[in-house]
């Protein structure tokens, strides 16, 4: 572990200054983590809620955390619990047999809060829409503040889409959270 | 045993992949006592307006087959009396279909929550809904128990389900899980849709095996029609299959340890596994190549530079992984978490035919690749890893092992991948059946077809592999302390979606 460790010590940050794919990461993280000082003084806390995904969008969101992305360096964190939760995170079509704990778990919030709908499901049911089991887009049940589409949306698009809605909100800022 | 049970019965015509018999109840019957000798695996069991259905393997001879069995009266007996990993799936029958299996050991409804605007949604007649009832957990007896409810929203960024603990003290006397939650109704979303369309529902059932489902589908869908894609795309898609298992036992390997308080682990793997995603979406267009293997072939041929890409990948995975080994094995601490916790008997990982490594890591010489070949694994073989301890740490040996023998086989394959098209036209004829059996990460998805006289899907079936894994994860907590049950959890990291489609 040490001679592994020490490789660490005296190897580049895996972390991107500007990632492969969009030279838009650092910026864009910069610009949320000013949002996010500005409107939550320190930092936005996160709870993911899977409301009946096929766990592809879990996986991006899980690589948000990873040493390329490293989301944490921006003021945003992954909570356990609602109640010390900024954000609703939720993918997925909202199936009927999960739509009353995402209802719960929006109660459970304190205010100010907002509703992200990561993914082309959340946003819109995606390919499961018309079941039989399935409530619709996240927006049918809870109040949703903005939709990242993709299937799944990469880490980029998902910090990018957080950005926006930060940023739309400092720009507006009559649209008080609920 | 098979060829026994199944002599007095014609092969079904127009069914392919594997052979499939109509049976009578009692042949039926003989089915359950062969299966509770363990002369038979049971691969699955599934409904439809008019049968259920069961895919078996028998060992000994290595051969899988199929059976039917016409509903009387709304009423088939129960496999499950026989047989207990047949359980589940019959309260899933009864849920969709509404079929009754007599016998039933235990006939709480298990994806239905109450919840859906009709009951039995899937069958010829639905039938108007019930009102939500109580869901009575199996009673645990004693002084000094108490019950511990989580879920179905749980604590990380993963899927819902919940899980009723009985705990004395902090050992677990009983765990009982209850799933469902996300039901989407996906056969009944894929009733009447095009191969086509079919193939990306199958895509989405659980999106960490995309790949292996599009792959299992494709399959099912190709011997139900007869069409042989061509071998660049048979090549293309077993690369993509191990990049996806390379991927997610990455993942999954640092997700343990992280579980047992040692991070590190967990950050240099995340590294590894966002590596092959790149290189996977340099080459295929698609980090989890999602909708890249379709009926008939694949939907792209590879982009240039891909090949290079997924090279220089897989070399720096060569020479990197091994370090990662070495942290795993020389520390202790870790090594104290994971030895010894969680075991799966061999002789419930047999009865179960646990897939995947939850039965490689309890001595289940099983891997789809290897007992049931399928091009081009026919050609070129991956050996089978395997350990006899059933406990965390073997579980996480096996996908070690995976991860090495999945690289060097993507090796050797690059530098001789065939040339040519890579699809062929896959035109839908009516009244055929297809089955095939593919070895995704979590392990063997089955996949069936029938197509019906306007040449859509009139039945699909895709049984994921967690099916037969969440069982034994409730054996396998049994004498652990709570506290281990995310560690255990993760180590098979079953799939929801995938189970509760
Ligand atoms: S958007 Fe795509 S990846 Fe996300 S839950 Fe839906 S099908 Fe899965």
């Amino acid at each position: 572990m040490r001679r592994r460790l020490f490789k660490n010590l005296v190897t580049a940050p895996c972390t991107e200054p500007v990632p492969a794919g969009g030279a838009a990461l650092e910026s864009a993280g910069a610009a949320l983590a000013g949002a996010v000082a500005r409107r939550l003084g320190r930092s936005l806390a996160i709870r993911e809620l899977d409301a009946g995904s096929c766990n592809g969008c879990e996986l991006e969101i899980h690589a948000l955390g990873n040493a390329f992305y490293d989301i944490e360096r921006f003021g945003v964190r992954f909570v356990a619990s609602p109640r010390h939760a900024d954000l609703l995170l939720v993918t997925g079509p909202v199936t009927l047999n999960m739509r009353e704990a995402l209802e719960r778990t929006y109660a459970a919030m304190p205010a100010p809060k907002w509703v992200v709908a990561a993914g082309d499901c959340a946003a819109g049911c995606g390919v499961f829409a018309g079941s039989y089991a399935c409530a619709g887009s996240v927006a049918a049940v809870v109040p949703v503040d903005l939709a990242i589409p993709g299937c799944p949306p990469t880490p980029v698009q998902l910090l990018h889409g957080l950005l926006r809605l930060l940023a739309r909100d400092q720009a507006r800022d009559t649209a008080q959270p609920r | 045993m098979l060829a026994a049970l199944f002599a007095p019965f014609a092969p079904v015509p127009g069914h392919r992949g594997w052979p499939r018999v109509a049976a009578d109840a009692d042949c039926w019957r003989g089915i359950g006592a062969a299966l509770r000798e363990g002369k038979l695996d049971l691969l699955a069991l599934w409904g439809d307006e008019r049968c259920v259905h069961c895919a078996l393997y028998e060992p000994a001879t290595r051969r899988p087959h199929s059976a039917s069995l016409e509903v009387h009266d709304g009423r088939v007996p129960s496999l499950a009396q026989f047989h207990a990993p047949a359980l589940r799936l019959e309260r899933a029958c009864a849920d969709l279909y509404g079929i009754e299996a007599v016998g039933l050991p235990d006939a709480r409804p298990w994806l239905d929550h109450g919840r859906w605007p009709r009951r039995h949604p899937l069958a010829a007649a639905p039938q108007p809904p019930v009102p939500p009832a109580r869901y009575e957990f199996l009673p645990a007896e004693g002084p000094s128990l108490h019950q511990i409810a989580v879920g179905p929203v749980h604590a990380g960024i993963i899927e819902p389900g919940h899980f009723r603990f009985n705990a004395s003290g902090e050992t677990v006397v009983r765990l009982e899980e209850r799933l469902g939650y996300t039901h989407k109704g996906i056969e009944g979303l894929l009733r009447g849709r095009s191969p086509e369309e079919g193939a990306r529902l199958a895509g989405r059932v659980s999106g960490d095996s995309t790949v292996a489902y599009s792959f299992a589908f494709a399959r099912a869908v190709e011997a139900a029609l007869g069409v042989a894609p061509p071998p660049r795309a048979l090549w293309l898609r077993a690369v993509m299959a191990e990049l996806e298992r390379i991927a997610n036992h990455l993942g999954d390997i640092g997700a343990v340890c992280n579980d047992a308080a040692f991070a590190m682990m967990h950050a240099e793997c995340a590294i590894l596994r966002e590596r092959v995603l790149r290189a996977a979406a340099l080459a295929f267009g698609h980090r989890l190549m999602m909708d890249c293997v379709v009926p008939g072939g694949v939907a792209a041929d590879l982009a240039p530079g891909g090949l290079e890409a997924l090279r220089g990948c897989l070399g720096g995975l060569k020479r990197e992984f091994p370090e990662l080994i070495e942290l795993y094995e020389n520390t202790a601490s870790l090594q104290d978490r994971t030895v010894g916790a969680g075991v799966v008997s061999a002789a419930l990982a047999a009865e179960f035919a646990a897939p995947g490594f939850v039965g490689r890591a309890s001595g289940r010489a099983f891997d789809a690749r290897s007992c049931l070949p399928y091009p081009p694994y026919d050609s070129a073989p991956v050996p089978i890893a395997l350990r006899e301890e059933g406990d965390v740490d073997a579980r996480v040996w096996v996908r070690i092992l995976e991860v090495g023998n999945s690289l060097t086989w993507l090796q050797a394959v690059l530098g001789s991948l065939p040339g040519g098209p890579v699809r062929v036209p896959c035109v839908a004829a009516p009244g055929v059946e297809g089955v095939a059996l593919v070895e995704g990460f979590r392990g063997d998805i089955l996949a069936y077809v029938r197509i019906g006289p306007e040449r859509t899907l009139e039945r699909c079936h895709l049984r994921d592999p967690s099916w037969l894994q969440w069982p034994l994860l409730e054996a396998a907590i049994e004498g652990n302390i709570v506290a281990d049950f995310p560690l255990c959890n993760k180590s098979f990291n079953c799939s929801y979606s995938g189970h509760d489609l």
